[in-house]
């Protein structure tokens, strides 16, 4: 590109806004280097030759009548193998190389980085053929990334053509070409394992699937009672201090999926520490391998460049698709989404536009809409129909808990499952501080084929019971909280006993308890099928007017129920439903 | 006075003048005609018949007009004759290992009568970002001698745990007990409270009386030879107050990486502090947020609180304790919500416990510290730590229960075991929580007492800690 052409003047700065003239051939979002520390930013509006810039790092200092150089590129992520366990700020600059170049605790001004290594040599192996067709998203080769995760070398989205050659078996950069396409026009295309993408743009897919099935996460509350499907979107709204960051934690870590995107977006900087620290000495339940070899980390903590934060989610789910893509199942956790949506509000403030409600700008439903909707079970492009699915968990930050507010709403229009976070739940230290009165899963009816054939034909049914009597429980306290206990029947004790039971020994889980903070979906489904029958074997009883209470509440099952969650085998519950069957049978008959 | 090289992020500006002063709207200065000025620059006004320039900063920095941030009042400023000048430097702070013991203005002058401090280094306010691949995660325990933090709340050395408090209640007591007493855990060979532990104040828009408290009870405890005060109170410049926070934390940052030294940080009161950056936004005519704060409060606040922490390679830590007054007790107004959501937990003040005259009123419930489970347990403070702490939060909660329900019922309708857990929650908040205010209970005397208070319950509603620690502890 000109050189000359591609030079502008900065004619205003504002925080992170920056206004520059002499850039009439600017594109829309094309990256550019401001003034002499060449920071980054993004161009955000054009006006005649006059561009908004959001520059990515701190601007103090700079003055109007420095340079501004247009990079020609759109602001886009570098992909190839190299991503996995790789730790990177809002716009994919690794912070451990930021830390070398720096040498220094601080993230300094200027720093320029690849995202992806460049020297490291990878083993490619090919599994295409040469003299064949092949179109964009048709696998190439493979590259064992991590010990879990296979990397599939795909021909990039917007190439198809004739495989004029491919390299054989050894090892190669991401720079190196491991391939020649010839396209339709004629021409030769050297296609290398690194490519990239823009990130405001969607990969593309052939088509969205119906997802069918759960992802597991070992979160009893989750997988049990508000499952979210592979493929789909749900939402963690929560005031502070009631988990929200535990929760999703908790999934980046033992949910099924085979890649994890965690974004930490205007959160804490400690948070992302105690990932990194974790997660590498972590093992994944479901491959037994560590938890690093699956995760890719995107920081952007809360005193890191706010126009940094609104490009973390997309970095994020670019990412998240590019894997998708291959054919693997992947869940990105983003926390949480109510930063981005400020740090849009401080930009569009800054340009002045015509605020919507709260100050935010009018398109924040769009921009929150079309993320989520980049969530989804897709069959993949390329010839082999390979199905990929991205899931997206996003939480929520409502101001002082309202979840009236302009963000909570938007997100909860485009996710079907909402996990409410309850700050008088935590305050009582019951986690996860999840509201199962009204949280909700539309996943539900996807998904029950799943339960009958994988897990048993009556889940469904115990689920709904185990809701109904949470449901009644929350009616009879109120009446308690009138008139006292005494004034309740048999039956009415029983179901406030066996409803504390679900909320003590199977909802409550602790997060930070090795043993505890994950439950395979059958043992979930034995607990709750084991309280359940206890709560039918003595519903007879408990309906007799004869009968006193205290001969039901005393029978030594009741006492077991908080060891239910420690049993490992099917044995064990069925042991115990037995010894339920027999204690009850032998009560003390009534004349 | 020695310009360091240290200075980061260099900035080109030069020094330059200009008699164009186009308006004046409460703190805010429009300069016009001016070329090349750069964003958060210092600015000088010289007022003619004023021997001292006021200072001020750029916030809009345009190709020829600059809008300018006043740090003091405006009155009596005037637009004829008037100069401004662009000093060519953004905001700093003149630093040096003798700066312990100083009191400044906040803006940084010495105010303590002793002479202008000679500057090692000059480092811009502003800071910068920590990157999270550099930190360390913080897990050392902290004693403050107080029960309800150390054992139910505990503070780790790094951590930043806000006082929420209200109007009226004795937050400057406890954060004054706070710095007093706190000291790192029994093994640790480098006593906390000896050389390398220092006090870092600010004071943001609160009483004189209140200033002078923190000040006399330092030098009354013989702290103030490791502190460095910062006082912005009620009768100076509001726009100062926005300084003032980030003067102290750069003190804190110089000291804890350079000095190796563990830095407390208290700020005082975050709540003015945020009603100037309101005051500001609103002169600047911006888009107001929730309650007129502007929108960019959040990331304003993590400028500040994201300040604390350890890196990696460095022995000194940053702690903060920031305390703020929630608007008529509201933890949902914008400031303690704001706040909540970046620090590491709180602690809340409870106005029914003063009311009971239990002091420090901790409202052990609402309080939460996040980094507790980091700073516990066997090697920090003892192995039935957490499980005590759970016990006790558990069978409190029981208490206050049984407590509501014998208000609405009468006490003759509770069961034997409802009984003692009332009992058990009263005694809880009148010996486990109450203490005296220069009672510095040492982790294993607060660890004893809680056990000493379980002894009230029957023995089987003890669910959360395992029966062998019931064994060797409950005696």
């Amino acid at each position: 590109m000109n050189k000359e052409n591609s030079l502008g003047i900065i004619t205003r700065v504002s925080g992170p806004l920056v206004e520059a003239r002499g850039l009439s051939n600017a594109r829309m979002y094309e990256v550019v280097k401001v003034s002499k520390h060449k920071l980054l930013g993004e161009i955000i509006e054009l006006n005649n030759d006059k561009a908004s810039i959001q520059v990515y790092e701190e601007t103090s200092g700079i003055a109007p009548g420095e340079p501004v150089e247009l990079t020609g590129q759109t602001m886009s992520v570098e992909l190839a193998p190299g991503l996995l366990e790789s730790i990177y700020d809002g716009i994919q600059r690794p912070l451990k190389k930021i830390e070398e170049i720096s040498k220094s605790q601080y993230i300094t001004r200027g720093i320029e980085t690849d995202a992806i290594d460049l020297e490291r040599k990878w083993e490619f192996k090919p599994t295409s053929k040469e003299q064949t067709e092949v179109q964009g998203g048709d696998i190439l080769g493979e590259v064992q990334e991590t010990e879990t995760i296979t990397h599939r070398i795909m021909v990039p989205p917007n190439i198809s053509g004739t495989l004029i050659s491919v390299k054989s078996k050894g090892n190669y950069t991401v720079k190196e070409p491991i391939a020649i396409i010839k396209t339709k026009d004629g021409k030769e295309k050297d296609i290398s394992m690194l490519q990239y993408w823009p990130i405001r743009t969607p990969r593309p897919k052939k088509e969205k699937i119906f997802p069918t099935e759960p992802l597991i996460t070992g979160v009893r509350i989750i997988d049990s009672l508000f499952p979210v499907a592979k493929g789909g979107a749900a939402s963690i709204p929560g005031p502070f201090g009631s988990g929200k960051s535990v929760t999703q934690q908790s999934l980046a870590k033992y949910c099924d999926a085979q890649v994890i995107i965690y974004i930490g977006c205007g959160e804490r900087g400690n948070e992302m520490t105690e990932a990194l620290n974790e997660f590498p000495e972590l093992l994944d339940p479901n491959t037994g391998q560590s938890l690093m070899k699956r995760t890719v980390l995107i920081a952007n903590t809360s005193n890191m460049p706010v126009a940094a934060r609104e490009a973390s989610v997309y970095t994020g789910i670019t990412i998240a698709e590019y894997y998708r893509d291959m054919g693997y199942s992947v869940a990105l956790m983003a926390d949480s989404t109510s930063r981005w949506a400020e740090a849009m509000r401080e930009m569009s403030g800054r340009m002045e536009e015509m605020p919507g409600e709260e100050g935010y700008p009018a398109y924040l439903a769009s921009r929150v809409s079309e993320f989520y909707e980049r969530a989804g079970k897709v069959t993949c492009i390329g010839t082999d129909e390979r199905q990929g699915a991205l899931s997206v968990i996003g939480a929520v930050s409502p101001p002082g808990g309202d979840l009236s507010e302009p963000v909570s709403q938007a997100t909860f229009r485009v996710t079907k499952c909402f996990w409410s976070l309850d700050a008088s739940i935590a305050y009582r230290k019951h986690f996860p501080a999840i509201n199962w009165l009204n949280s909700y899963s539309l996943y539900i009816d996807n998904i029950k084929d799943y339960w009958a054939k994988n897990v048993s034909p009556d889940f469904c049914q115990i689920r709904s019971e185990a809701m109904d009597i949470l449901q009644q429980e929350a009616k009879l306290l109120e009446i308690v909280r009138l008139v006292g206990m005494e004034a309740l029947s048999g039956y009415e004790k029983l179901i406030l006993e066996i409803a504390r039971s679900i909320r003590e020994d199977f909802l409550f889980q602790n997060a930070f308890d090795p043993d505890d903070a994950y439950t395979p979906l059958i043992i979930q489904y034995e607990i709750l099928r084991s309280i359940i029958h206890l709560y039918h074997e003595l519903k007879p009883e408990s309906e007799n007017r004869e009968r006193d209470f205290s001969d039901l509440s005393g029978i030594s099952s009741f006492g077991k129920l908080p060891e239910l969650k420690n049993y490992k085998e099917v044995k064990e519950f069925e042991d115990f439903r037995n010894i339920v069957t027999a204690e009850v049978k032998s009560l003390p008959v009534i004349s | 006075m020695k310009e360091s090289s240290q200075t980061e992020n260099k900035t080109n500006l030069v020094d330059k003048s200009y008699k164009t002063l186009e308006s004046i709207a409460g703190p805010i200065i429009i300069v016009s005609g001016v070329k090349g000025v750069g964003y958060e620059e210092l600015v000088e006004i010289s007022i003619p018949g004023e021997e001292q320039p006021r200072l001020g900063k750029v916030l809009d920095a345009l190709e020829d007009r600059a809008v300018v941030q006043m740090f003091s009042q405006t009155s009596g400023a005037q637009l004829k004759d008037s100069k401004a000048r662009f000093r060519g430097e953004i905001e700093t702070i003149g630093l040096s290992k003798n700066i312990l013991g100083r009191i400044f203005s906040g803006q940084g002058k010495a105010i303590d009568g002793g002479a202008e401090m000679v500057a090692e280094t000059r480092r811009p306010i502003q800071g910068a970002s920590i990157n999270p691949w550099s930190r360390q995660y913080p897990d050392d325990f902290i004693q403050t001698g107080i029960s309800s933090i150390d054992i139910m709340n505990t503070l780790v050395r790094g951590q930043k745990l806000p006082i929420f408090s209200g109007s009226g209640l004795p937050h400057a007591k406890l954060a004054a007990q706070i710095a007093r007493q706190a000291k790192v855990a029994i093994k640790d060979s480098n006593d906390g409270s000896s050389g390398n532990f220092a006090i870092v104040f600010a004071t943001m828009g609160v009483t004189f009386d209140e200033a002078e408290f923190f000040r006399k009870e330092f030098e009354e405890t013989g702290a103030l030879k490791r502190s460095v005060l910062f006082l912005n109170t009620a009768a100076d410049s509001v726009v100062e107050r926005i300084a003032t926070p980030r003067m102290a934390l750069t003190t804190a940052e110089y000291l804890a990486f350079e000095h190796n030294m563990h830095v407390l940080v208290i700020m005082t009161d975050m709540t003015n502090y945020c009603e100037a950056l309101r005051e500001v936004s609103s002169a600047r005519k911006e888009v107001p947020g929730r309650r007129g704060y502007p929108g960019y409060m959040y990331t304003d606040l993590a400028s500040l609180y994201e300040r604390a922490g350890r890196v990696k390679g460095k022995e000194g830590t940053i702690t903060q304790i920031p305390i703020l007054s929630m608007p008529d007790d509201d933890k949902t107004h914008p400031i303690p919500d704001l706040t909540g959501y970046i620090t590491e937990g709180q602690f809340i003040i409870s106005r029914e416990l003063n009311t009971k005259g239990i002091f420090p009123p901790v409202d052990v419930q609402g309080s939460l510290s996040r980094l507790w489970s980091a700073g516990v347990g066997e090697g920090k403070t003892r192995e039935d730590h957490s499980a005590l702490k759970d016990q006790l939060f558990a069978s409190y909660a029981v208490g206050k229960d049984a407590r509501d329900l014998a208000v609405v019922l009468g006490e003759s309708s509770l069961s034997e075991s409802d009984k003692a857990h009332m009992k058990f929650a009263e005694d809880f908040e009148g010996k486990f929580v109450k203490q005296g205010e220069r009672e510095n209970r040492e982790v294993t005397e607060s660890l004893d007492l809680g056990w000493s208070l379980l002894k009230m319950l029957p023995r089987e509603s003890l669910k959360r800690v395992k029966s062998d620690l019931i064994d060797k502890y409950l005696k």
